[in-house]
């Protein structure tokens, strides 16, 4: 069934096709639709959920903790200051080897007060162990739920689902649906691993000495490194029943391209405009658009950009005393692997918008130069 | 001959944790978990946040308790359990018994957000605090629920706390909860019968429960049972319950209520007190006694 939703709202659906059992969440603008629904869902009776009301966001990741171990499907959404809040549940679920699914709407962190987009909130968390999947449309947001409950539960790992601040979030786009048939065949009853029962009393998550605890450090990066080749599988899977392939990168006319535009989000439709323009004008660029951040798709990049001599990454976020994120991420991959150059801008912090004339601003800046001038190259800010 | 007392065992036989776990010697955390899993039995599942069970409980991978637990962070107690208790609800399972299991500082401090929504939502759970008066675990730092006068590491002698301790008991009956009881492990069997009660109550149901902590409290182990006793006939931890926020029941009645010099001499962390401070507890001791009385008379 085809609908017009906000981006929000493709949360809602995904998480009600998916049979979430428990949400746990707090209000936070931008999120707030997200749980609107789902909170009118559980009320009506369309998902037999329970629906805990939290007083907080480290609470409600608590609360999908404690669901999760007792070994029902958990969900919860939230965005910046909430995720901050968050963090110390964060590393707790990833740690617990709880899969969880978190809808993130990225928005930039205070001070000053906004709640305008930015990729800073979520960002932050990329060290505490959950797989991060940046979305672009309406549709990838309800079908990435679906595939992220997938992966989490074959790997006993974490999701968040994230997208932009209303430019998808409050964004109207028409969603196609599935049939709950479909998708309980793709996504059956979930399977804990292990669950907190008197049937099989057992202590989780104790104190655990020098002894034990690297291994399970060890355990949880060898199953993150397992998260691409289950991208795919779980990709196709989904592709054969819904007809969408899901992919942990986007390239769009990258093979022959002398500058490669690389973005993440919403950003990467907009890019394509350029790229279009620019193709016509006959100047080779391509767009490649990272959906997976966590873990990072080292192959993918690789392999995509080998013969790329000009790399121009936008970030919509920075680390403060580095770099944007993506463009430390994406040299990081490229390694000793060839000599391409990579021009790392950034642009739309806190809600600024990122149109087409960025992305020709930065293709003017990158044919100008064999190497990037600066070790930040910012588009629009006011000096 | 003299004629042999019989005692009779009220209390059940079954023990749930086992001995040889990691407590220090006359520890009371220890006795009270020990009767609350009496009373709730083996279908229990706990929600254990930092504090001194746990590592009472055993490191990694063991476990001295035949229930399940789940270690959680520190300020998480309530809403864990209430994220038990929901999954096992959506699982089918309505029967096992949800319990956070904490200490002072994680529910006077740290964890009483997550206390005040779990109770504000009435969640089905037990939430039990065994109460030493400071962090113990970390090495007997003050925390809210350290009494006025006392010695702990960052409350040194020359400026020992100076404000009393935290009514909690007052602030979760203004959340109105269906069950709240205050216990000590020196009366098990009044210990047994609240655990049992909020076992068969439907809601948010509040354990305190007083437990003497002779590492923290520089007491002497085997005086942990009379401490727990002098405790509640002074006036001081009074044993009562409170059902739905307003009907007061002392359980211990105490009659001739004592003064509290021959409680503070068992304890090092009061040994700095002059007799003017010993009076000054002694008063607020008095204060709150005779206030929580006038709630008993239902008034």
């Amino acid at each position: 069934m085809k609908k017009v939703i906000m981006g929000n709202h493709a949360l809602s659906y995904g998480a009600m096709l998916a049979r979430t059992q428990v949400i746990a969440a707090y209000p936070i603008t931008p999120q707030t639709q997200v749980v609107e629904l789902l909170s009118e869902m559980c009320a009506d009776g369309t998902l037999n959920a329970k629906f805990i009301k939290v007083e907080s966001e480290h609470s409600a990741m608590a609360a999908c903790i404690g669901a999760s171990i007792a070994g029902a499907r958990t969900f919860t959404a939230t965005s910046s200051q909430g995720l901050a809040l968050m963090h110390e549940m964060l590393h707790w679920a990833a740690g617990g080897r709880l899969p969880i699914v978190m809808g993130n709407i990225n928005r930039a962190m205070a001070p000053g007060w906004t709640i305008w987009t930015d990729q800073n909130d979520s960002l932050s968390q990329r060290d505490t162990g959950w797989l991060q999947f940046y979305c672009s449309s309406n549709q990838e947001v309800l079908d990435t739920v679906l595939q992220a409950y997938k992966i989490s539960e074959t790997i006993s790992i974490p999701s968040m689902v994230v997208l932009d601040a209303f430019a998808l979030s409050h964004t109207y786009e028409v969603v196609d649906i599935p049939d709950q048939a479909l998708v309980d065949e793709y996504l059956p009853k979930f399977k804990p691993y292990a669950t907190v029962t008197p049937d099989d009393p057992r202590a989780f998550d104790g104190l655990t000495g020098p002894e034990h605890y690297m291994e399970l450090r060890y355990k949880l990066q060898k199953d993150m490194e397992k998260v691409p080749a289950l991208f795919e599988e779980t990709g196709r899977q989904y592709e054969k029943i819904f007809g969408r392939r899901l992919s942990a990168v986007e390239p769009y006319l990258c093979d022959d391209a002398e500058i490669v535009l690389v973005t993440s989000g919403t950003a990467g439709y907009t890019a394509r405009v350029a790229v279009e323009e620019m193709r016509k004008k006959g100047l080779k660029v391509g767009n490649l658009r990272i959906k997976m951040f966590r873990p990072f798709p080292f192959e993918d990049c690789r392999r995509i950009l080998a013969k790329t001599p000009k790399i121009a990454v936008l970030d919509r976020n920075i680390s403060y005393g580095h770099h944007g994120i993506f463009s430390q991420e994406l040299k990081s991959a490229l390694y000793g692997t060839g000599n391409q150059a990579v021009f790392a801008f950034i642009a739309g912090l806190g809600g600024r918008d990122i149109t087409a004339d960025s992305f020709r601003e930065m293709i003017e800046t990158v044919s100008r130069t064999d190497r990037p001038t600066e070790d930040i190259l910012w588009i629009g800010v006011k000096r | 001959m003299k004629k042999e007392k019989k005692m009779t065992l009220t209390l059940p036989i079954e023990e749930h944790i086992g001995a040889g776990n990691l407590a220090c010697q006359g520890c009371g955390a220890n006795l009270a978990l020990r009767y609350v899993l009496k009373a709730l039995g083996q279908r229990t599942i706990l929600c254990i946040p930092a504090c001194c069970w746990a590592v009472i409980d055993g490191g990694f991978p063991h476990s001295c308790a035949d229930v399940p637990i789940y270690h959680c962070a520190f300020e998480t107690a309530a809403s864990t359990a209430t994220g038990v208790k929901a999954g096992l609800d959506m699982i089918g399972d309505k029967e096992t018994t949800v319990m956070a299991w904490a200490g002072d500082g994680g529910t006077f401090d740290i964890g009483l957000q997550a206390l005040s929504g779990a109770a504000e939502r009435n969640d089905d759970i037990i939430y039990a605090c065994y109460d030493n008066e400071a962090y113990m675990n970390t090495g007997i730092q003050r925390s809210s629920a350290t009494p006025s006068g006392a010695w702990t590491t960052t409350t040194p002698v020359k400026f020992p706390k100076d404000q009393p301790k935290k009514d909690i008991d007052a602030i979760m009956a203004a959340h109105n909860i269906p069950y709240l009881a205050t216990a000590s492990t020196s009366y098990p069997e009044d210990l047994f019968k609240k655990a049992k009660k909020a076992k068969e109550i439907r809601g948010t149901k509040f354990l305190h429960i007083y437990a003497p902590c002779p590492t923290g409290w520089k007491s002497r182990p085997e005086d942990t049972v009379k401490l727990g006793r002098m405790v509640v006939q002074n006036g001081i931890f009074p044993l009562y319950e409170v059902e739905g926020g307003e009907k007061y029941t002392q359980t211990i009645k105490v009659k001739d209520k004592k003064p509290i010099d021959d409680y503070l001499k068992l304890q090092g962390r009061f040994r700095h007190l002059k007799p003017e401070g010993i009076a000054m507890l002694q008063d607020e001791v008095d204060r709150r006694y005779a206030r929580l009385l006038k709630k008993f008379e239902n008034k």
